[in-house]
């Protein structure tokens, strides 16, 4: 399984064995091998949901092991907080950086630890500090006494690696950090990296362009549902179809129900066209039937979940229009939107679509309250009634709806959000990442429900960064990478593995040609 | 009255089929109920302390009738506020500007042109002033996007200018019988005044548990992205909330004014501190999204006890304020510990949540 190459001179800093982490419903991490190098780039490849988050929380000390060894330096490495995995030399960069906008870089970079005498904070000091570390990092330019809040993404980055070195970290792990960044500044975040690892630092990248895994890794490890599939690749000449190929073909979390027979000349409802929000997706145009499912495919950033929010009138569009039925719906709102019979479930459950304390029929009947109210008083009998009959159809489970939703599990929540628009006059869902957060066996049945809506004539736009729900469950998909559809075909017609390459702008295509 | 209100929604049938229909009067969720069955123990506590020290005043039977009838009367004014304060922090918001909306009503509505319309007119021009003031601070924080924190403390002191610039920093004496009349009278041995405040709380009860805008409330207070996304209009919403606090002022600001007989531009006093006290007391979340109107009476009650308790016993409102403080605190605390044993027992007895 584990296929080890390169040479073995660096001495191995890190070494992952056999690590295993639970969480209720899901085995998370389920047996990864990890080992890191000193002065290496080691790239963590994998799709949504094969453990990489987890991975690095186990590694900043967030989450604790179940099962297996990790070594740190030769010896056992257990670090109760993040703190103490800071001290041991293991400094994490998340993607959304998690820096004080309203303190210096220099108060940045030494947050916690800050050079103290007698409980004063030396100032002086931090600040000629942090300036040689930034000069190690080649961005001397950046004054030390300067906001955070006014430096560009870029240069946020490089306060979160500033942090990193003040700690004298050993290993820092980074997470997608090119995700924010735009082309010219990969180029200077990859000088960086190359200046951390000539000095024996070594590095766990994180990304899903493989482009970039090309130019500045060294060895690639590859994870599938919890499990290394492939470790120690080298990464500039392990093949795109080896390494797409070992992240791919994941069936357990896949039931998917058979596919309604297919419905001609069914009419059209929604009709987007040229929609744009600078920064987020550009001319964007799509269709979607009644009784039909559309999946669109893309990571995050790719601009999908603005796009849907913008269809739903949460953001107001700059240009195009959304259509709904042959009528133009007002930009930037959403009551509109919701009259014209669209619904949506956002992509945060909790913090956009639930009152977490209120009951379950006051969240199934949250956008239709008003109409079983007479002369402005509403009538819980009706509600309860109806919620009772959306749960029914549901499987909601338990099926008390006077029980708090806070008490229900990810994917009963999810049910609440999507029965919410069953009650009103809805022709069209638009899903954000349905099943995020839901386990196995309720994927499942989330899957029947949003079939059997389609089977009704609901028209369902879907959004998934996890590809085979895409595949498995749409009739067409449209691929969205940097905020364009890059590809647009039916289901039938596109493997995983394509739609991987697409997402993630490999050269599969190039590759198919040149062999 | 009250203790009877309050009381009313504890009696529960233990045989009652599980998620079966409920009466119109039971509440939905017990939180609130536990909550405010701790203000009732708070409120006893501070009754018995009153019959131990004053022993003697306790065992005359029509003294105890005046001065429950005292204490409500205390609790008038600031209860129809706390009301309309419950409402707005339920529903996300904060209303720093309801003592000066008060003063300004009131100085208004006492001004020798508006008198000249009578009571009538009077009582017009008060809660037109209420909800007209409240409007602005709704358009402020709804459709300007001003924190609420901040623009209803700008408009604590523009209000108040207003008032003292129009009364020219002169008591104001109404000169309506009918105005005056309100607090001096009784209707069937209780005080109008009382009347009043149970009309305002009852109004507020109903609106807040059985009509949709109550049901926005609590929506928009307790997750606005929730709501928005739903299709609630959040920003009139919001707007709407503001003009029912600054209504429930303008039915204050002519209480206060029959109290007093007069108005000025200093009437109702830090009345904004008292009324967010007496609704976080009464369980209301400072975030919002949850709390009840019974439980800010409660709160409010607890307060007006305390004044009583302390004017009894001849005690100084320094003492008084000091004791104040201390009960906020204490009461939050003891509504926390609680909370946590009540849900705890709950998650063990999943038997009695459906119940």
């Amino acid at each position: 399984m584990t296929e080890t190459t390169e040479d073995q001179s660096a001495e191995v800093v890190l070494r992952l064995t056999d690590v295993v982490k639970t969480f209720p419903g899901v085995r998370a991490l389920d047996g990864v091998q990890l080992e890191v190098r000193a002065g290496e780039v080691h790239c963590l490849l994998g799709q949504n949901g094969a453990g990489k988050s987890t991975l690095i929380k186990v590694l900043a000390g967030v989450h604790r092991p179940d099962e297996g060894q990790i070594e740190w330096l030769g010896q056992e490495f257990a670090p109760a907080n993040p703190q103490a995995a800071m001290r041991a030399g293991i400094a994490t960069i998340y993607q959304e950086l998690d820096l004080v906008e309203d303190l210096s870089v220099a108060e940045n970079a030494f947050l916690g630890h800050e050079p103290r005498v007698f409980g004063f904070v030396r100032r002086g000091y931090m600040a000629r500090h942090t300036r040689e570390i930034l000069g190690k990092l080649g961005h001397a330019e950046i004054p030390p006494r300067r906001l955070v809040r006014s430096l560009p993404a870029a240069g946020k980055q490089v306060v979160s690696m500033a942090r990193a070195l003040s700690h004298d970290a050993r290993l820092i792990i980074m997470d997608e950090p090119s995700a924010v960044l735009a082309h010219d500044e990969v180029a200077n975040l990859f000088r960086i990296i190359r200046g951390l690892t000539a000095h024996g630092i070594a590095v766990i990248y994180i990304s899903h362009r493989l482009e970039e895994i090309r130019e500045i890794g060294d060895r690639v490890t590859v994870l599938k549902d919890g499990r290394t599939t492939a470790a120690n690749l080298p990464a500039r000449t392990t093949p795109t179809r080896d390494l797409v190929s070992r992240m791919t073909g994941r069936t357990i979390e896949y039931v998917f129900p058979e596919p309604a027979p297919e419905v001609s000349g069914a009419e059209e409802l929604l009709r987007v066209e040229g929609l744009t929000r600078s920064g987020e997706f550009a001319d964007i145009s799509l269709t979607v039937h009644s009784g039909e499912i559309v999946g669109i495919a893309g990571l995050v950033g790719s601009g999908r979940s603005e796009l849907l929010e913008t269809i739903f009138g949460a953001r107001r569009s700059e240009a195009g229009s959304v259509r709904m039925a042959g009528k133009h719906l007002r930009p930037g709102s959403v009551s509109a939107a919701v009259r014209a019979g669209l619904g949506m479930a956002p992509e945060e459950r909790k913090s956009q679509a639930l009152l977490l304390g209120e009951p379950i029929y006051r969240n199934v009947t949250l956008s239709t309250f008003s109409e079983y109210s007479r002369v402005g008083f509403t009538n819980v009998g009706r509600e309860v009634q109806e919620a009772n009959r959306i749960a029914d159809r549901l499987d909601l489970r338990p099926r008390d709806v006077r029980r708090a939703v806070r008490t229900l599990s990810g994917g009963n929540q999810q049910k609440v959000v999507v029965g919410r628009w069953l009650l009103g006059d809805t022709k069209l869902l638009l899903l954000d990442e349905p099943t995020r957060g839901v386990d196995v066996g309720a994927r499942a049945e989330l899957y029947r429900v949003i079939r059997d809506l389609a089977a009704q004539g609901v028209g369902v736009l879907l959004v998934s960064s996890e590809v085979p729900e895409v595949l498995g469950l749409a009739d067409r998909v449209l691929v969205m990478r940097e905020g364009r559809v890059v590809r647009e075909a039916p289901a039938g017609e596109l493997d995983e593995e394509t739609v991987l390459d697409l997402v993630m702008a490999g050269s599969l295509q190039v590759e198919e040609v040149t062999i | 009255m009250t203790a009877q209100t309050a009381a009313a929604p504890v009696k529960k049938d233990p045989e009652k089929p599980a998620a079966g229909e409920r009466r119109w009067w039971q509440l939905d969720s017990t939180e609130g109920l536990w909550r405010n069955l701790a203000l009732v123990a708070v409120l006893a506590i501070l009754i018995i302390t009153g019959i131990i020290t004053k022993p003697e005043l306790y065992s005359d039977g029509t003294w105890v009738r005046n001065n429950i009838f005292t204490i409500l009367e205390l609790a008038s004014v600031i209860g129809v506020v706390t009301v309309g304060m419950t409402f707005v922090i339920i529903g996300g918001g904060i209303d720093l500007s309801v003592g000066a909306i008060i003063a300004l009503a009131g100085v208004w509505s006492t001004t020798l042109a508006t008198q000249d319309y009578g009571a009538g007119g009077m009582i017009f021009c008060a809660l037109a002033v209420g909800i007209g003031v409240g409007v602005v601070n709704g358009i402020l924080i709804s459709y300007g996007r001003l924190v609420a924190f901040i623009a209803t403390l700008a408009m604590l002191v523009a209000a108040r200018g207003l008032a003292a610039q129009i009364s020219g920093k002169q008591t104001q004496v109404s000169t309506s019988d009918f105005i005056n009349g309100i607090a001096a009278n009784d209707f069937l041995g209780v005080p109008v005044l009382v009347y009043i405040l149970a009309a305002v709380v009852a109004a507020g009860w109903v609106l807040l548990n059985r009509t949709t805008f109550g049901r926005r409330t609590v929506a928009v207070g307790g997750n606005v992205e929730a709501a928005r996304l739903a299709g609630i209009n959040v920003k009139r919403h919001t707007l709407l909330l503001y003009a029912l606090s600054g209504l429930c002022c303008g039915i204050a600001a002519v209480m206060l004014t029959s109290q007093a007989n007069s108005a000025q531009a200093a009437m109702a006093n830090l009345y904004e501190l008292d009324a967010i006290a007496a609704a976080i007391i009464g369980g209301t979340l400072l975030s919002g999204g949850r709390g009840t109107i019974i439980g800010s009476l409660l709160g409010v009650l607890v307060f007006s006890t305390i004044t009583n308790l302390f004017a009894i016993n001849n005690l100084s409102t320094e003492v008084q304020n000091m004791v104040k403080g201390g009960i906020i605190v204490l009461a939050v605390l003891i509504q926390q510990i609680q909370f946590k044993a009540v849900t705890q027992f709950f998650a063990k007895n999943s038997k009695i949540t459906t119940s």
